[in-house]
């Protein structure tokens, strides 16, 4: 299915956020989720995942 | 200080943006002797890793973090970033900011009070970005917040302290409330000016990432805060208009 991550439309196969964030490449990278706009906390990666679904995935930088 | 039962040694408090290099960074925190560093949240892309290379120099620097919501300018958008940064820097505390001005970064104090008082009931500890605004002062104390973040200037402008009279009255309002300038200092001396009139501490960025010196910057930054302190510490004198000798009047020679 097509979801937009981190701005960019992005087709996965997996159906929940974890099974999408270890196709990405993420895998035990230190990051943390959000799917259309709510916080999703990292014990909670096995939502399941709709087309068009938009998630942001951060991880920690340098800041002011 | 303290601060939401926490103890703060050092009362100059240092970003890491902006850096010519890691080992620069590393460097004017070393001088700064800074024990907060601020810190921010951005994307990353799969396979990046970048995070977990900064996350592995800030812990070398061996300070309390203080992550921010720089950039936000919604309440959802700042809760949301916040919710993401507790996670990763494994810290309740938050800098908040909820930006209402995109040419002055000024803080959208509707927003900024909504946004406190979600974080509160959500177990965050705020460290509210605000104004020298009294009136929004006292609406961020009600909606839970127990430090004040008053900007000098606007973000990364180096103007110092440019409402001096709102920032004392904001001081002499709430005595007991730990108060952080946070924002626009560029020189040292103002970060003085800013300990003399009783602020608890500052935090700055710009001013020392963009020297050229950078860890010089910091070690100044680190004395001047350090005067001001000792000085609003020593109870200053009272200005007066009127000369007033130094040298003692009676003894002195008849010599006319």
């Amino acid at each position: 299915m097509k979801i937009t991550v981190n701005g960019t439309e992005t087709e996965v196969q997996g159906d929940t956020l974890a099974a999408a964030l270890d196709e990405l490449g993420y895998g035990e990278a230190k990051v943390a989720t959000a799917v259309n706009e709510a916080f999703v906390p990292a014990t909670a990666r096995d939502r399941a995942l709709s087309p068009g679904d938009r998630v942001e995935i951060v991880a920690p930088r340098q800041g002011g | 200080m303290r601060v939401y039962e926490t103890e703060i040694a050092s009362r100059l408090m240092l970003g890491t943006a902006q850096y010519p290099s890691p080992a620069t960074l590393a460097e004017a925190f070393r001088r700064s002797g800074a024990g907060i560093a601020t810190v921010s949240v951005r994307r990353e892309a799969g396979g990046e890793r970048a995070g977990a290379a900064f996350w592995d120099l800030v812990r070398e620097l061996g300070v309390t973090v203080l992550p921010n919501t720089a950039g936000c300018h919604s309440v959802r958008e700042a809760v949301t970033t916040a919710q993401m940064a507790r996670e990763l820097f494994d810290t309740a505390w938050i800098k908040l900011e909820v930006i209402g001005h995109a040419d002055t970064l000024q803080p959208d104090p509707f927003g900024l009070v909504e946004a406190a008082r979600i974080l509160t009931e959500d177990g965050f500890q705020v460290f509210p970005y605000t104004t020298e605004d009294v009136v929004l002062a006292e609406r961020l104390l009600q909606a839970g917040c127990e430090v004040l973040m008053p900007w000098g200037a606007p973000i990364g402008t180096g103007l110092g302290l440019t409402n001096i009279y709102g920032l004392r009255t904001l001081r002499a309002q709430f005595p007991d409330v730990p108060m952080v300038v946070d924002a626009g200092l560029g020189l040292p001396s103002q970060a003085t000016m800013a300990m003399e009139m009783g602020f608890d501490a500052v935090l700055l960025n710009t001013a020392v990432a963009k020297a050229g010196d950078p860890a010089a910057m910091a070690e100044g930054f680190a004395r001047a805060v350090e005067a001001g302190r000792l000085a609003f510490e020593a109870d200053p004198m009272e200005p007066r208009d009127m000369a007033a000798p130094s040298t003692p009047v009676i003894g002195k020679a008849f010599l006319s």
